[in-house]
């Protein structure tokens, strides 16, 4: 499938590297706004088409993109959504806008493959929603709580303008995704060098006669499921369990594709979209091959 | 003059656990009002929405405590803190509604640009607006100033230096809030806000005041976090003796303290070898009474625990990284 990455900032750039190694997916174009940008010229150099023209040049191709991966702020994609949806083009959401449903990929993808635009929540929500599923698909979950801290580096102006952006939209994915009735999420910026590797801290609120093994067991399907497609994601210790809660502590160790190897926020969120990206590619082409093999 | 701010309601809430009562806050306001202290701050210890499982939960809600002190103060101001990333801004509309007029805004002292949007609110609807660079011992001067610059323009009014670990030595206060002093110039104040973790806060409130900060913080008794913060009362006396204009009455504020905090007090806040550690080590002080937690949890040393916060250079708002040490620690004792 021909890819086009709406967005040249970190996010942007990181996701180029990811989706060039993907079999399924040919990044084909980058569109930016800052003609210096390093990420623009690093897609020229893999061979991409480039432009600061906008989202106008990208759609007045001859040969449009199949998918768009929108790695701008929320208010860009809010204003772009539209335009890929009448040109065809799926899109697959890295900002805050929220416009499609939220995916974490071992949770929910299978329900929203088919889905014009969807959105991948926060750094911190990829991180840690699969981890409150994993508890809530054992037990009910009154109440589910996150601690994010990453990198003062690894946040860019876009996070940091619109912090409070960050904790509301992981808090409803934490509910919505997660199966917590109640949810919670607070980040931290850690400025500390070298850089600190990106931590997870996630607390669920369970009854008092939980089945621990089996808590504890859901836990570690979802570590390795996760770590299929994010290599950096392991769990710190044992989850811990206390009266009425669970505590499980996460480290995530990014590929250092653009960033080095601390930002493992910057790479949760680029490899949940490229997953995303390559299961919609396999959908597309396993539905093309049916259609051959009946005609 | 000196404006003062008691944060016992607030910073004292570590040392209580979050387990302030309407009564408690009904009974401190009303000693603290009538004794002339011009501003209050209640809140969670870990600011609007830190009641959590990671900060501890609040007995009662913070904005009923909010509520209760702005209907107790007859002419003191009521403050509450906020840290972005923990709260978000709806919780500041909510404590205006609730009585408060001033907000204070708190970082860690290289990340002041998280605190635009929430400055920008806090003006935006009328409230005055404070700024905390936590963490100020980690950060030299200018860097520290350039931080200051950024709440300034984002509409703070007056930037403290916070000295959250209580690591601060004299000079180290002066320096800080002079480079402060000079790049605000009129655009904000400064304020210090001190802990007494190396046993030095009313002293280095003192510097702050030499260096050209016009508001202070302490709280009454220390009730606060760490070693305690800079017990009010003691700072009024040294401002009487030193001729700094407070307008708080000393013999009000010594019996406030003696007759109506320390009876909320669960303890006396002690400048022991945890305290030491944290003012030492450069650790946030609200960190104190979960390192014990963790320590008695796991059955390792929460001295050590705090030694290797500090190591680890762990900021205000990480508290649950405290578990991980604690859990480091005792496989390194089985190893």
């Amino acid at each position: 499938m021909k890819a086009a990455i709406v967005g040249s900032g970190n996010i942007g750039t990181d996701l180029l590297y990811k989706l060039a190694r993907s079999p399924w997916i040919e990044p084909r174009w980058m569109v930016g706004i800052d003609p210096a940008s390093e990420g623009l010229s690093r897609a020229r150099e893999a061979g991409l088409e480039t432009t600061t023209e906008g989202v106008e040049w990208l759609l007045r191709q001859d040969e449009l993109p199949d998918l768009v991966f929108e790695a701008t702020s929320a208010s860009v994609h809010a204003a772009n959504a539209p335009r890929y949806a009448e040109a065809g083009i799926r899109a697959i959401d890295l900002t805050p806008a929220a416009i499609g449903p939220y995916v974490v990929p071992p949770v929910n993808l299978g329900e929203h493959r088919g889905a014009p635009n969807i959105n991948l929540i926060t750094c911190g929500g990829q991180a840690t929603i699969p981890m409150v599923h994993a508890v809530s698909r054992v037990v009910p979950v009154a109440y589910a709580e996150i601690v994010a801290s990453v990198a003062s580096v690894s946040a860019g102006p876009g996070t940091r303008a619109n912090i409070d952006e960050f904790t509301r939209t992981t808090s409803r994915g934490i509910e919505s995704i997660g199966g917590a009735e109640r949810g919670k999420a607070i980040i931290v910026l850690n400025p500390s060098t070298p850089p600190m590797i990106m931590r997870d801290t996630i607390f669920c609120a369970i009854p008092d006669d939980a089945d621990v093994d089996a808590i504890t067991d859901s836990i570690a399907r979802m570590e390795s499921d996760i770590a299929s497609y994010v290599p950096g994601y392991r769990l710190l210790s044992e989850p811990q369990f206390d009266p009425g809660r669970v505590s499980i502590f996460v480290e995530v160790e990014g590929a250092g594709d653009f960033l080095p190897p601390y930002a493992g926020n910057l790479d949760i969120m680029t490899a949940a979209a490229t997953k995303v990206g390559e299961e919609i590619a396999k959908e597309v082409t396993n539905a093309a091959a049916d259609r051959h093999v009946t005609a | 003059m000196l404006r003062l701010t008691d944060t016992s309601l607030r910073d004292g809430s570590h040392h209580k656990r979050h387990q302030f009562t309407v009564s408690d806050v009904e009974s401190i306001v009303a000693a603290l009002d009538a004794s002339g202290v011009p501003v209050i701050e209640v809140a969670h210890g870990d600011g609007l929405g830190g009641s959590s499982f990671t900060y501890g939960f609040s007995h009662t809600p913070e904005q009923e405590l909010i509520r209760t002190a702005a209907k107790t103060a007859r002419n003191a101001k009521i403050a509450v803190l906020m840290l972005p990333g923990v709260g978000v801004k709806d919780d500041i509309g909510v404590a205006q509604d609730n009585g408060a007029s001033i907000c204070r805004i708190a970082t860690h002292c290289t990340e002041a640009d998280i605190s635009v949007q929430h400055f920008g609110l806090a003006r935006e609807r009328g409230l005055e607006t404070v700024g905390f660079l936590m963490m100020s011992h980690s950060q030299p001067p200018e860097a520290l100033a350039r931080q200051a610059r950024i709440m300034a323009d984002a509409g703070c009014q007056c930037v403290y230096v916070v000295d959250s670990a209580g690591a601060l030595v004299l000079e180290q206060v002066s320096d800080r809030v002079a480079a402060l002093v000079a790049e605000l110039g009129d655009d904000a104040q400064v304020g210090f806000h001190g802990h007494e973790n190396l046993g030095l806060s009313v002293a280095n409130s003192v510097a702050a005041v030499r260096a050209g900060a016009q508001q202070i913080d302490g709280s009454v008794r220390g009730f606060g976090a760490g070693a305690g913060n800079t017990p009010l009362e003691a700072f009024v006396g040294v401002c009487d003796k030193l001729g700094f204009e407070t307008g708080v009455d000393f013999f009000k504020i010594v019996d406030a303290a003696e007759d109506v905090v320390r009876p909320v007090m669960p303890e006396e806040c002690l400048l022991d070898r945890m305290a030491l550690m944290m003012g030492y080590a450069g650790v946030y002080s609200s960190f104190l009474k979960h390192a014990y937690t963790q320590a008695e949890r796991y059955g390792v040393s929460g001295a050590q625990i705090l030694v290797r916060a500090g190591e680890r250079k762990l900021v205000g708002g990480q508290e649950d990284q405290l578990i991980d040490i604690a859990l480091e620690l005792s496989r390194e004792n089985v190893g």
